[in-house]
């Protein structure tokens, strides 16, 4: 089918997306494309791949695939009928998503979705759209997961704006008490908005993996009739067949809820995304050598630009700065048997506590990657947040948990917030998923009678005081060049001058492109660097153990790929090391200064 | 895209069974055609035939002559079979079985075939085949014999089938439990029968590879037509019990429950293929449902005249009869529920076993309905087999809407559960969890362990990215493969123990958690906790109010969750001593006792324990004992058989080697790495297999090999007065060579597996028993905490002191000061006050002398 791959390949501005789109401006039954992670696999059902109708004067056969419901009446004795499988995946948009990629998606696809208007305004006018359909049900509880995020101003300009602020007021408070039965969408992080959809797999489902970020191109299916039938089975059937009660009424809305919520993708084509940087294009770097060397030449100089706007962020710590660019382009590249390879968690210690300076650092990097989410290490938090996705029986799904993120999404650990008190038993359990997260770079799914690990690759920043509780792979302890007093000034002038948006577009595809290069190391260079540790060794055993030459290789292959060299050269390797021993004399400097304080 | 009616096309379309386009559409308009008595109990009218059911008649092709014959004996009983007056007198309940011994007793409706009716089998008439011959060469004669709709079942064949496979069938290979106290080389089946006749529990389990062993055909109709034929056997089997046991009473006829199908194995391979089909599954009870009384045969009474009839539930629907037959009155029949016959039903989710998923996918549910005394057999957690009829039904057709959900719902019917860990707290049930092997499979691990170097290839797949500690990887082998379970409970010293317990210390970074994390996820049964992070009681069991039931339950810990398997410990050091002191009976005895809550038991812990320790001054002094740098209790420290340093080698060489193997680790393609070692499935088969199938006992040369290498450790203490072996350190020797020789999948431990046994025992003792005073290996630094040479050291000095005292002749008391000043002038060596107090304690215990305040006073 290569004519239809030509449009998929080039599909900007003919498909419409839902990401971008409101759900109610896309005509049912057309073509749609999803940017997605999934979120939860369900079971395999068994469909009428063909069927006969059932009328004898016009019996045709028909087909059922890529749809929900049949057309007309079904002859189910027929012996034409076909039985066909599919696999039903639950997505969610990708978590985390930061504003500029929608945006930047958004606007590059902006010509031909005229009539839409911003994608920020979609919620709310979807979540109207739902009511009116479904103005009787009011065995249907809440839908909105947080009904606050709705109140965008453009819902005002809608003419039954009056309307749905007084229902929500009214409902507010309802959405609390029963939070446990409404319909939660499932997104893994809490404050996340965006449609969720049902994608139905036709072919090779087992290539998927859960957590795979894709963009599904299929047919759009928000057949009223699905949630009328679920409403009727509540209602009627139970009495009929005393069997049907095993299928809870949460089983029931979570696998088949409302299409106007939970819109059904039929899945044609889906494309895995590596990233989801809309400024770099998604076909493989080999493919597109014009766009990889030109950038290529220029990754020296956009690092150097990047460096400073860092470094002024960081108050003035260029090593620091140095440090938070090898952590922004890492990536787990490989694993040996249980050890994940090219990880590289750091933790910014010292960080001033004044003037929300961890919540600025955060702001600015998620103006920098496509993805990232700040965790608040509060006590609060810990003892009550939902890291690790954990298994519900009874609605037969998988509860998302704030662990559950895309590959190289950047997670923001920001430790100034905890404070001295108890952890609970959630809260020790999280502390130990963080750590699991952080060493092994995996999380373990609760499956309530057995644990199941998924591999995962998160960058993992930890902005604490002192030194993190939590183990890392390289430790900064940041030292500012601003005195205290003008602390407060300094930052709020970080913000008071942003950089030209091309200028961080230019950084944004810096960092995603410094990540999806090959590195290799030639046998010469390889030679050298061990006579190197040999030496170093020789010298002094203490100096370096196994551990510290694991980390100065990482740190030599990101510092070579954020220069854009994709082999280590002699000069890349001794510039790490050199970092490296600043860093370390830094961080003895810092530990001699505490212990002499003790006493 | 391919145009839409194209596609199913390539779907994996139901093809079924050996399909002759049905020549019997002729004969049965498709409005009739219901297939005898299908599927499921719970849905509405247009009932499809199961989906895409081909009909099916005989498949002999040549018959289409003869089918003529009997089939003015097929049609009347097909119309009646359908007529609704016809409902209340199926023929199973009415007649029983035809045969004369079973009319006593009642038959059971069986909601697990889907319908309590008899299959509207076409030759009811005909009687058991005269001809046996005939019978068996079915192929001409089968012909002049009809089959049940839809299939190609005689079930007068099939019935004579069933009884030779109950009266001949012979299995003198069994092992399984069920077995247990048969006769092997009787027929397995007439055995069951009779205990059958003496428990009375109507209830025949067979074994479906039993089967095809001894028939292939009737397997394969088993498997296809579950529906006909197992209540086919029922009859045969019923037939045949009462001809041989006619006295017997029992509560209802005997029910055939086969298991063991070999059609499916996993969950995530059922496809639309196997609908209605029996299959077999493995998977996990997450939810069971309350019970459901289901409605099997509705009561009726006439209003006016209180004429009673019976309606059979027919696909979850009552056909209330309109008109009394007796009084012609019009809707006059009520149904009187009380005299209704009900059936237990209950609805099961299972999910598919962890081990059977492919990484990165979430576990698939199935749905399962289990009827009559199957309810209420498997709890949530439970693993089970499940053995049942997967049936697909369509979604509720909508009464407003002419549109269907084009989804069908499945199930499975089950027929017989099978739970996997039933016995896992009581006894050892080594074949319950056995994993199937594939013949390759095995025939590749089989050549494995025919390499002379498969000991040095096993090791050195164990964690390839941890460099070298070869010795400490073999010890871990070892670990893994453990000893053979030997049972004294007759002598009075019960189970010795198998399992090999390792600790490694040793500097941090040393990439201990690494290897304890390996191990974690290379172990089927392993669990992982953090010394620091575990309390004792989420080592053993913890006794929980069931938020729901208010009841007390029992929830094991990580030691007993990890029964048969392995238990890591990281920073052991940092358990506080509390939660050790649980470790001691965990570690020689594997049990665990509980007292909690009014619950007290014993569980069974047989966990082989891989603990990991830091010394105490966060860097290893070498200038002092292991006990002393990781300061740990040495009757805890005794019960390890291998103790490990971890050491940096700080050698120019190693370094090199170390600096290679990293930027190797960093650098080499994935491809290069393969190549150079085993796959982690392959090491765990290996393992699997080996301590499934391997039970390695010692033979006489290995005996003597080993009492030679005890004495001879003995010995080397003896010659400087000390003691390097104790009991323990001989049952750690034949546990290592037991493990070893599992290693080379061999039964007979030889004199090559004591020899690596003591090599590895001595470079383990080397590494932690070395007393750094003497540099000689000594073994009661880990079983008393003390080396001998300080020991001796201690005896001198009091031979010193008693010296000094006697020289000093005839004085009944001394000052306790002065006597110290005196023997350190006299003494070459300092002496402490410590010293010369234990000198003077130790006397004190001859009853030389004793000590009050500053004074020492001689007894003597």
């Amino acid at each position: 089918m290569p004519s239809t791959h030509d449009w998929i390949n080039n599909p900007l501005g003919v498909v419409p997306s839902l990401n971008d789109v409101p759900l109610h401006y896309l005509k049912p039954n057309s073509l749609v494309r999803f940017r997605c992670l999934i979120q939860d696999m369900f079971d395999p059902e068994f469909y009428m791949g063909a069927y006969e109708t059932v009328d004898p004067s016009t019996k045709v056969l028909r087909c059922g695939k890529y749809k929900d419901v049949t057309e007309c009446g079904v002859d189910l004795n027929s012996r034409n009928t076909v039985t066909a499988e599919r696999q039903t995946f639950y997505c969610v948009p990708i978590p985390g998503e930061n504003p500029w990629v929608k945006e930047i998606s958004f606007s590059l696809a902006g010509s031909s979705q005229a009539r839409v208007v911003p994608s920020t305004s979609y919620v709310p006018s979807r979540q109207k759209r739902s009511y009116e359909e479904d103005d009787d049900m009011d065995t249907q509880p809440q839908k909105q997961r947080e009904p606050h995020t709705g109140m965008s101003p453009q819902s005002h300009t809608e003419p039954h704006g009056n309307g749905d602020c007084k229902r929500q007021e009214t409902e507010a408070p309802s959405s609390q008490t029963t939070s446990a039965s409404h319909l939660d969408l499932n997104f893994p992080l809490p404050g996340e908005k965006g449609p969720s959809c049902l994608v139905k797999v036709y072919e090779d489902w087992d290539s998927f993996k859960l957590n795979d970020t894709l963009e599904v191109y299929g047919i759009l299916s928000v057949s009223p009739a699905l949630s009328a039938l679920a409403e009727e089975k509540d209602a009627s059937s139970s009495l009929l067949d005393p069997a049907e009660c095993m299928e809870t009424a949460e089983e029931q809305r979570v696998h088949s809820p409302p299409a106007s919520l939970v819109p059904r993708l039929h899945m044609i084509y889906a494309k895995p995304l590596p990233h989801c940087n809309p400024l770099l294009p998604s076909a493989a770097l080999e493919d597109n050598s014009a766009f990889l060397s030109s950038t290529l030449s220029e990754m020296a100089s956009v690092r150097t630009e990047l460096l400073a706007y860092l470094t002024h962020v960081l108050l003035g710590d260029a090593l620091a700065a140095e440090y938070l660019i090898l952590h922004l382009i890492s990536s787990v590249y490989a694993r040996r048997d249980v050890l994940p390879l090219g990880k590289f968690t750091l933790n910014v210690s010292g960080c001033p506590t004044v003037a929300s300076y961890t919540e600025r650092l955060y702001q600015i990097i998620q103006q920098l990657v496509p993805c990232s989410y700040r965790l608040s290490m509060s006590l609060q938090n810990m003892n009550q947040l939902r890291l690790v996705p954990k298994k519900d029986y009874v609605a037969n799904r998988l509860v998302s948990g704030a662990l559950q993120l895309a590959r190289n999404t950047s997670l923001f650990l920001d430790e100034t917030q905890l404070e001295q008190g108890q952890l609970d038993t959630t809260g020790v359990r999280n502390i130990t998923a963080l750590g699991n997260l952080i060493s092994w770079q995996k999380v373990d799914y609760d499956f309530n009678y057995h644990q199941m690990e998924f591999p995962c690759n998160i960058n993992v920043l930890i902005a604490s005081e002192g030194r993190s509780l939590l183990p890392s792979d390289c430790q900064v302890h940041l030292q500012p060049q601003v005195a205290p007093p003008q602390m407060e000034e300094y930052l709020s002038a970080i913000h008071m001058h942003p950089q030209a948006s091309s200028q961080l577009n230019k950084f944004r595809l810096y960092l995603s492109l410094a990540r999806t290069l090959d590195y290799s190391i030639s046998d010469e260079v390889t030679k050298a660097v061990e006579d190197d540790f040999v030496d170093m060794r020789k010298d002094d055993p203490q100096s370096i153990s196994a551990e510290d030459f694991h980390r100065l290789l990482v740190v030599a292959r990101l510092l070579s790929l954020s220069l854009g060299q994709t082999s280590l050269s002699r000069d890349s390797w001794m510039r790490a090391k050199h970092i490296e021993t600043l860093r370390r004399s830094r961080t003895e400097q810092q530990q001699q200064c505490v212990n002499g304080n003790e006493p | 895209m391919s145009s839409p009616t194209s596609t199913p096309g390539r779907k994996r379309a139901r093809t079924d069974n050996p399909s002759t386009p049905s020549n019997d559409a002729a004969t049965s308009p498709p409005s009739q055609r219901r297939r005898g008595q299908d599927s499921s109990t719970g849905e509405l009218p247009p009932m499809p035939t199961s989906p895409a059911t081909d009909m099916l008649s005989p498949a002999v092709p040549q018959d289409t002559s003869l089918f003529s014959s009997p089939r003015h004996s097929v049609l009347p009983s097909e119309v009646d079979m359908s007529s609704p007056l016809m409902y209340g007198t199926p023929s199973s309940r009415v007649e029983g079985t035809p045969r004369s011994g079973v009319r006593g007793t009642p038959a059971r409706q069986r909601p697990d075939l889907g319908s309590v009716r008899k299959a509207p089998q076409v030759d009811l008439h005909s009687d058991l085949p005269n001809d046996d011959g005939a019978a068996v060469s079915d192929g001409q004669n089968a012909g002049q014999r009809l089959v049940i709709w839809g299939t190609d079942v005689n079930v007068g064949t099939c019935k004579e089938k069933f009884q030779r496979f109950l009266q001949r069938f012979i299995d003198p290979n069994s092992t399984e439990d069920e077995n247990a106290g048969l006769d092997l080389n009787e027929p397995l089946y007439m055995q069951k029968l009779e205990e059958i006749s003496v428990v009375g529990d109507p209830v025949l389990n067979v074994n479906c590879g039993h089967v095809q062993s001894f028939d292939a055909e009737l397997y394969r109709q088993l498997i296809c037509y579950p529906q006909e034929v197992i209540p086919t056997f029922d009859m045969a089997v019923n037939e045949l019990f009462f001809e041989r046991f006619p006295d017997s009473i029992l509560e209802h006829q005997i029910q055939v429950r086969p298991y063991n199908a070999l059609k499916t194995r996993n969950m995530r391979s059922l496809n639309p293929e196997d609908i209605d089909q029996l299959i077999t599954i493995s998977g996990m009870v997450i939810r069971t449902s309350q019970l459901i009384p289901e409605m099997q045969e509705a009561f009726f009474q006439c209003q006016v005249c209180a004429y009673n009839t019976r309606v059979e539930v027919d696909r979850g629907r009552i056909a209330e009869p309109a008109v009394c037959r007796n009084c012609n009155t019009t809707h006059s029949l009520a149904l009187i529920h009380n005299r209704s016959v009900f059936s237990d039903k209950q609805m099961i989710k299972v999910q598919e076993s962890p081990e059977d998923m492919p990484a990165g996918q979430t576990p698939h549910t199935t749905v399962v309905y289990a009827h009559n005394d199957l309810v209420d057999k498997v709890q949530p957690g439970d693993r089970v087999n499940i053995t049942g009829i997967y049936r697909a039904v369509p979604m509720r057709v909508n009464p407003r809407q002419s549109n269907v959900k084009s989804v069908y719902k499945t199930h499975i019917d089950a027929i017989h559960f099978r739970k996997t860990d039933e016995k896992r707290l009581h006894r050892l049930d080594e074949e319950a969890e056995q994993k199937l092997f594939t013949e390759d499979r095995v025939q590749t691990l089989k050549e494995l362990a025919a390499k002379p170097d498969v000991y040095e290839r096993l090791s050195s797949a164990l964690a390839p990215s941890i460099y070298e500690h070869e010795d400490i990887k073999k010890g871990i082998l070892l670990q893994l493969f453990g000893g053979t379970r030997k049972d004294f409970s007759q002598t009075g010293r019960g189970n010795f123990r198998a399992e090999i317990n390792i600790l490694l210390c040793g500097d941090p970074g040393t990439s201990k958690s690494q290897l304890l994390q390996y191990v974690f996820n290379l172990v089927p049964r392993g669990q992982y906790t953090s010394g620091k992070g575990s309390s004792a009681v989420g080592l053993t069991a913890y006794v929980m109010k069931d938020p729901e039931t208010r009841q007390l339950v029992l929830q094991t810990g990580a030691l007993v969750l990890s029964d048969n398997g392995i238990c890591c410990i990281d920073e052991f050091d940092k358990m506080s001593d509390n939660t050790r002191s649980v470790l001691h009976e965990v570690m020689e005895q594997q049990t665990l006792s509980i007292a909690k809550a009014g619950i007290i038991c014993q569980l069974n812990a047989r966990t082989s324990i891989l603990a990991a320790a830091n010394p105490v001054e966060s860097q290893w002094n070498p200038k002092k004992t292991t006990i002393e740098n990781i300061q740990l209790p040495h009757t805890l420290l005794s019960r390890f058989d291998l103790i490990f340093l971890m050491l940096d080698p700080q050698d120019e060489a190693y370094d090199r080697r170390l600096a290679h193997h990293l930027v190797s680790l960093y650098y080499q393609s994935e491809e290069q790495l393969e190549e150079e070692f085993l796959d982690m499935t392959v090491l765990k088969d290996y393992i699997a297999y080996a301590r499934t199938y391997i039970n390695p006992r010692l033979n006489e040369e290995a005996s003597q090999a080993l009492i030679e290498a005890y004495v001879d450790m003995r010995k080397i203490g003896s010659g400087r007065g000390m003691v390097s072996a104790y009991p323990r350190q001989l049952e750690s020797l034949i546990r290592l060579a037991e493990a070893h020789a599992k290693v080379r999948f061999s039964d007979k431990v030889e004199t090559i597996d004591v020899e690596e046994a003591k090599r590895l025992h001595r470079e383990a003792l080397k590494q932690s028993a070395t007393d750094p005073r003497t540099g000689f290996v000594d073994i009661s630094i880990l079983t008393t905490g003390m080396s001998a040479t300080a020991r001796k050291r201690k005896e001198e000095v009091a031979q010193a002191l008693k010296k000094l005292i006697q020289a000093k002749g005839k004085t009944p008391a001394m000052k306790y000061q002065q006597l110290f000043d005196d023997l350190r002038g006299q003494s070459e060596t300092a002496i402490t006050k410590e010293l010369f107090e234990e000198a003077l304690r130790a006397l004190a215990d001859e009853d030389y002398l004793t000590v009050t305040g500053k004074t020492v006073r001689l007894l003597a």
